[in-house]
């Protein structure tokens, strides 16, 4: 069977001859005469962008190697490289560093130390507490002490291990553990509560207390970090940066160089991958590389090696949870006390928000009345770890779903009974821990949808026969949701800005201060503009992200990219739109409101006119053919002292329902069977939105089975390149892999009424792990399941084997 | 760098153009060759590794009056070993203004987000197309996932690149003109270098030899898939480097009544091929070596060469009771493979001898013979475990016992003491618990990233156990076969 076949919603839209018919005829349409106008005007939906599954818009350039990424850029002649020294000790004192057999190799033209540093020598983060390069003190293995500048990429990298730092070792934290007991903490501790959770513990009719730990990620986008600065005129830098985060990269290395931000303009065109790993963690490539083209006068690219690019930049939290559960009967929650350890690295960087986040997510689905959620945001000597597709939202989850597992197997009731009757309810029941109100929920009827159509009552029902009869191989079936919220959660980055250009040929041009990196970002704002100004998709360009166009804009992340910059997008090509309808309007003596633009025409009750006549003759009547436009989310607050408000716009909701088989003798498992039910509100692109449910999955079933970071007992990341850290491979994707999405639009005012959809399918993974521990326990009935994630084979063994 | 005086070029075929490049360093990477010195910055490097497929390109080489097309990884390959090919970058392969059939595909079936990987992926279904499509043969989803799991992707989930890859024969076709392309390749197939030279590469087994003689200080390669990383991530930089990969007579796999011969060039698809094709049920254990890529690169002969206590030819080869042939220009010995082991990445071969065969025996009647592969990973990841077994049952008594096991040691091992607690054992669930005991005690492995040692000595005695309870014909009890029976 050809999997192709399961997935309904791209296929559909792609495939089907009529839209393909309809896709080509807007591109090129020829100019309507007022008759034709009238049949145009009765079908919309065919002349349309937005709701299409219509390629990347770098789809054609990517697949024929001609999409440049930054380490694409033609070199400019004097271009130097620089690799990075780095730390083999996981705390300690930094003596001194001796650089003599690294000068002595050929090609090598300096090293760079924190010495060199023109402005500040702490990084301009937000927490200000990690070195530009480390001065008196190591923190971790892998950490920058300074760079070696060289004629070539190798030259540098071999240099730098000629590198001799003098390092007196001290005491090193190294677990999550050791550091919660130490105290050891980068931000401290916050407590959230609702009701008296001591109390209903206490009345509790069953009780549970568990543990469970669940390992980090490495983001492994496929292109590595990188950054190349190119000085300009009158101490002016250009940074190429693969960045999710421009403006942040534009802060740090004025910050670094001691110069006003004006004098650095960042841009990025696209990243090969970001989840992420990019939001914070490219902005030390570009500081580093710009301290040293500031010092040899030159330009200057930093390149990660994948080996250093693990050791060097931050991943996904591992946690550490204890929980205490009290529930009734019918397997209902009635208090809760948890405790999250997060394992933060060294520095604070993002710690703060992801551990907030996954403290916000800690209800998932489920309405937790009696609460008591402490969340430990400790300091190791490791890389400091940042944000991940997530962002503590899947750390939150997955603890609530294990919990949820736990109750039922220990009331010996089917699981997706027990997460039912936890769910958010429908004007009681309805408000979070965090004191907001779910308002939009559809948490019942979308798992009940999913339970029918993934018939997961049979297959609960087979699964438990074959088991019975099969010695070696056990499989389970878990059917897991996701609630997940969207904004950032600190209110203020909830704007954004973007340009729109009409130029005299009709041709547009549309900049906005998200950024690219293949979730498809730009494509969905172009499709948005074309529909404004109602011109084919073809004529609507989207450019490198860039600070000079764009100023103060948010990381694209928290899946907000579309949400806010196509939203300004829009509102920038509406402004122009209405500059040109009054202009007409005033032609065809009507009012602005008359004024359509459609399928490349603008249609006023006189006439037709195309698109491109209009533009001509406006810019001869001198009026103003491009805008810029700003979106700021509506509704949202947030105290960040007491944790309440309303940090969240809405929700998306999800379902997926995984089967798994496990292998006794080896631990091993198969991922078998997967269908996912995912509220992408009214979708501006299906066939993006499916890749990003499907990647999103993918994912994270990566992160909960095959993904695992070691390290050693020297604090080194043992697993740190594709070697030894296995992301999913083709063969890891079962064939059955169904993805629908929830007939509905986002009940909020949202751009093309869709909802966010970067983040919240990653979640959807956690029914991997679920299955996999339903797995285990069909194995050992009558057992608690303790399995640490990611589910390895070893890991899955040693939750089989009797202790 | 200093240029030494006889250094030669790189000659191949491109855009049906024969490229030259001079000055080439013998440890230059193909990859660095593209982007640096040639500019082409389509080809994209994501791991320095071999392990991520971003940088694959395909190489063209006339056989048997054809063209042989693989897809390998640029990154860990020296550049001067494609001297005299033809070679294929995602660049070349769209025809007057139209993509490929691979790119169309990957257009049309969204198979592209980030883009970074995309490349990669298109050369290795460039391959494809040109191994299967144009040879009229289909593409299935397993095939897909066998041929593509040597690239990853970190965006799209690979559902869309499976069927980008399903998709790739239905579009207008696009062919490479063979016939000019072999006349091009006869006209740049030059004279072998002079001696001197940084980077030889014989054309014959004598002259392999008498090289080998001559210069025993330079480094010999082979496919270069693990001497590619010495490159890339010890930045070691060779002097002399000797290819052994264009010496004719061991490009060949030579069948015999008694057994095959694999010539160490032999790239380990075609050498895991050829074992497939005597015992079909390696098949799976072939495709999970490494991935595509790597397998039209790298050589049996340099996977056991190279000699890693983790490499998984070698309990394999153990098992079934390989020989192999060393040589040199004073004669040629032959020993049972794991006599060739002294220590870790240590073996018995002189300065002047070179691994030039393996001889491993055609299939027993009666025999059994399962080689079982635990990793993180399913596929293209490395051995936490792997173990080999090999028996001959008559009578329900254990005749011959031979086993092999990776992972466990300092080196690729026979695991003697548990053959000798089968052989003459009668073929019983005891006998099995027995032996099972006797393997886990016979190696005390270490732990590592890949799993604990208490991990691998458990699992190790199970796949004996999963071997009997396979042999007394449980069905569905190894994941890597599972199938899962759909409900009606």
């Amino acid at each position: 069977m050809n999997a192709a076949k399961d997935i309904s919603v791209s296929r559909d839209a792609v495939a089907d001859p009529e839209v393909r018919t309809a896709n080509t005829r807007a591109d090129s349409l020829p100019p309507a005469d007022p008759a034709e106008k009238q049949s145009l005007a009765r079908q919309p939906a065919a002349t349309r962008a937005a709701g299409r599954s219509t390629p990347h818009e770098s789809a054609r350039a990517q697949v024929a190697g001609a999409a440049t990424y930054v380490d694409d850029i033609p070199e400019l002649r004097g271009t130097l490289h620089a690799a990075p020294i780095l730390s083999t000790v996981a705390h300690g004192r930094l003596l001194g560093v001796d650089t003599t057999a690294a000068m002595a190799l050929p090609g090598v033209r300096d090293v760079i130390l924190a010495r060199d540093i023109p402005g500040d020598p702490v990084l301009g983060n937000f927490s200000h507490d990690e070195p530009v390069f480390a001065r008196d003190t190591v923190q971790h293995i892998g950490q920058v002490i300074g760079v070696v500048v060289a004629d070539t990429v190798m030259q540098a990298r071999r240099a730098a291990r000629k590198v001799v730092c003098r390092i007196e070792p001290l005491p090193a934290l190294l677990k999550v553990q050791d550091a919660l007991k130490a105290e050891s903490y980068v931000l401290p501790p916050v407590f959230v509560k609702r009701g008296d959770a001591t109390a209903a513990l206490k009345k509790a009719a069953h009780r549970l207390h568990g543990t469970l730990e669940v390992g980090g990620q490495e983001h492994f986008y496929l292109e590595g970090q990188v950054a190349y600065v190119v000085p300009q005129e009158q101490q002016q830098w250009l940074v190429y940066s693969s960045t999710q985060h421009p403006g942040e990269i534009q802060h740090w290395v004025s910050h670094a160089l001691g110069i006003a931000n004006h004098a650095v303009r960042v841009e990025c065109r696209r990243m090969g991958g970001g989840f992420g790993g990019k939001e914070t963690q490219s902005g030390q490539m570009a500081v580093w590389a710009a301290i040293a083209a500031h010092k040899l006068h030159c330009p200057v690219k930093l390149r990660l090696d994948r080996d250093d690019d693990f050791m060097v930049t931050g991943k996904r939290h591992p946690f550490a949870y204890e929980y205490d559960v009290g529930f009734d009967d019918s397997g209902r929650l009635t208090g809760l006390k948890l405790s999250m350890a997060v394992n933060c690295g060294f520095s604070a960087d993002l710690s703060g928000p992801v551990a907030d986040r996954a403290v916000f997510h800690a209800d998932n689905a489920y309405f937790l009345e009696d609460v008591e959620i402490a969340s430990y945001r400790c300091k190791t000597n490791t890389q400091s770890n940042t944000a991940f597709r997530g962002f503590g939202g899947p750390q939150g989850m997955i603890v609530i779903e294990a919990i949820m597992g736990d109750i039922a197997r220990s009331l010996g009731l089917d699981a997706l009974d027990v997460r039912r009757r936890n769910l958010y309810g429908i004007g009681e029941r309805d408000v979070t821990h965090y004191q907001m109100k779910v308002e939009d929920n559809i948490l019942e009827p979308l798992l009940a949808k999913l339970e029918q159509s993934s018939h997961y009552r049979q297959r609960r029902e087979a699964i438990a026969t074959w088991n019975a009869r099969s010695e070696v191989i056990k499989r389970g079936l878990a059917l897991t949701p996701v609630k997940f919220g969207i904004s950032f959660t600190a209110t203020l980055f909830n704007q954004a800005g973007a340009l729109v250009h009409v130029y005299t040929d009709g041709s547009v041009q549309v900049n906005h201060g998200g950024t690219e990196m293949g979730q498809g970002l730009n494509t969905k704002v172009a499709q948005i503009v074309a529909d404004e100004l109602g011109v084919p998709l073809a004529q609507v360009l989207a450019t490198a992200s860039d600070t000079s166009k764009i100023p103060n804009a948010s990381a694209t992340a928290a899946s907000a990219g579309t949400d806010l910059n196509a939203r300004a997008a829009q509102y920038a090509a509406r402004n122009v739109r209405d500059n040109l309808a009054q202009f007409v309007a005033g032609l065809d003596r009507c009012g602005a409101g008359a004024v359509q633009f459609e399928a490349g025409e603008v249609l006023t009750p006189a006439g037709a006119r195309p698109f491109t006549e209009v533009v001509k003759l406006a810019y001869a009547n001198r009026i103003q053919l491009w805008s810029d436009g700003f979106y700021r989310t509506p509704k949202i607050h947030y105290d960040k002292a007491t944790l309440t408000g309303r940090p969240f716009y809405y929700f998306a909701y999800g379902a997926a329902c995984t089967e798994v088989a496990i292998d006794t003798l080896t631990g091993e498992s198969r991922v078998l069977k997967v269908d996912i039910l995912h509220d992408v509100g009214t979708s501006i692109n299906p066939a993006i939105d499916i890749g990003q449910i499907e990647g999103g999955f993918i994912q994270g079933m990566g992160w909960l089975t095959t993904e695992q970071l070691v390290w050693n007992d020297k604090g080194l990341l043992a697993t740190h390149a594709p070697s030894t850290y296995k992301i999913p491979a083709t063969g890891d994707v079962p064939e059955h892999f169904k993805v629908d999405f929830w007939p509905e639009p986002n009940r909020e005012d949202n751009v093309f009424g869709s909802k966010a959809v970067g983040e919240p399918p990653l979640m959807l993974a956690i029914s991997v792990y679920e299955a996999l521990r339903d797995a285990v326990a069909f194995a050992r009935p009558g057992r608690a399941v303790v399995l640490e994630a990611p589910a390895t084979p070893e890991h899955v063994l040693r939750a089989l084997t009797p202790s | 760098m200093a240029v030494p005086l006889f250094s030669r070029p790189i000659r191949f075929v491109r855009r049906g153009e024969v490229v030259s490049v001079s000055n080439v360093p013998p440890s230059r990477t193909l990859l660095e060759l593209l982007r640096e010195d040639l500019a082409c910055t389509g080809t994209k490097e994501g791991c320095g590794e071999g392990d991520c497929g971003a940088c694959t390109v395909v190489l063209g080489e006339a056989s048997g009056g054809r063209v042989q097309y693989r897809a390998i990884n640029s990154c860990i390959r020296l550049a001067h070993s494609i001297d005299g090919m033809a070679l294929w970058t995602v660049e070349d392969i769209a025809q007057e203004g139209s993509l490929h059939p691979a790119q169309q595909a990957m257009v049309n079936e969204h198979g592209s987000q980030c883009g970074f990987c995309t490349p990669g992926f298109v050369m290795s279904l460039f391959g494809m197309y040109q191994n299967h499509v144009c040879k009229g043969e289909p593409i299935t989803r397993e095939l897909a996932q066998e041929e593509l799991s040597g690239n990853l992707c970190r965006c799209t989930g690979y559902r869309p690149i499976l069927d980008a890859a399903q998709a790739m024969a239905a579009l207008p076709p696009m062919k490479v003109d063979e016939t000019a392309l072999l006349h091009k390749l006869r006209s740049v197939r030059s004279e072998p270098g002079v001696s001197q030279a940084e980077y030889l590469a014989p054309r014959t087994l004598a002259g392999l030899l008498q090289a080998r003689a001559a210069h025993p200080e330079a480094q010999l390669v082979a496919g270069c898939t693990d001497v590619g990383l010495w490159v890339t991530k010890m930045h070691k930089e060779f002097t002399q480097v000797l290819d052994l990969t264009q010496a004719e007579e061991l490009r060949r796999v030579e069948p015999y009544p008694h057994h095959i011969a694999i010539g160490a060039a032999v790239t380990l698809a075609d050498a895991y091929a050829a074992l497939v094709k005597d015992r079909p049920q390696l098949h799976n254990f072939a495709a999970r070596f490494a991935g595509l890529p790597v397998r039209n690169s790298g050589t049996l002969g340099g996977n056991v060469a190279n000699g890693s206590p983790i490499g998984d030819s070698m309990p394999l080869l153990i098992a079934l009771n390989a020989n192999v042939v060393l040589m040199s220009v004073r004669g040629h010995r032959e020993m049972p493979l794991e006599r060739l082991y002294t220590g870790y990445r240590t073996n018995v071969m002189a300065a002047d001898e070179v691994l030039a065969w393996i001889k491993v025996p055609r299939p027993q009647p009666r025999e059994t013979m399962k080689v079982y592969k635990i990793s993180k990973r399913y596929d293209d990841d490395i051995s936490a475990v792997c173990l080999a077994i090999h028996l001959q049952i008559d009578n329900n008594t254990v005749v011959k016992a031979s086993l092999g096991a990776g992972g466990v040691a300092a080196t690729p091992v026979r695991a003697v003491k548990t053959e000798a607690a089968l052989v003459g054992q009668p073929w019983t669930q005891a006998t099995v618990r027995h032996a099972m005991a006797a393997l886990r005690a016979e190696f005390s492995p270490i732990s590592d990233m890949r799993a604990s040692a208490a991990y691998r000595s458990e699992v190790l005695g199970n796949l004996l156990q999963r071997y009997w309870l396979e042999s007394q014909g449980l069905q569905q009890i190894n994941l890597a076969s599972f199938r899962l029976e759909e409900a009606a």
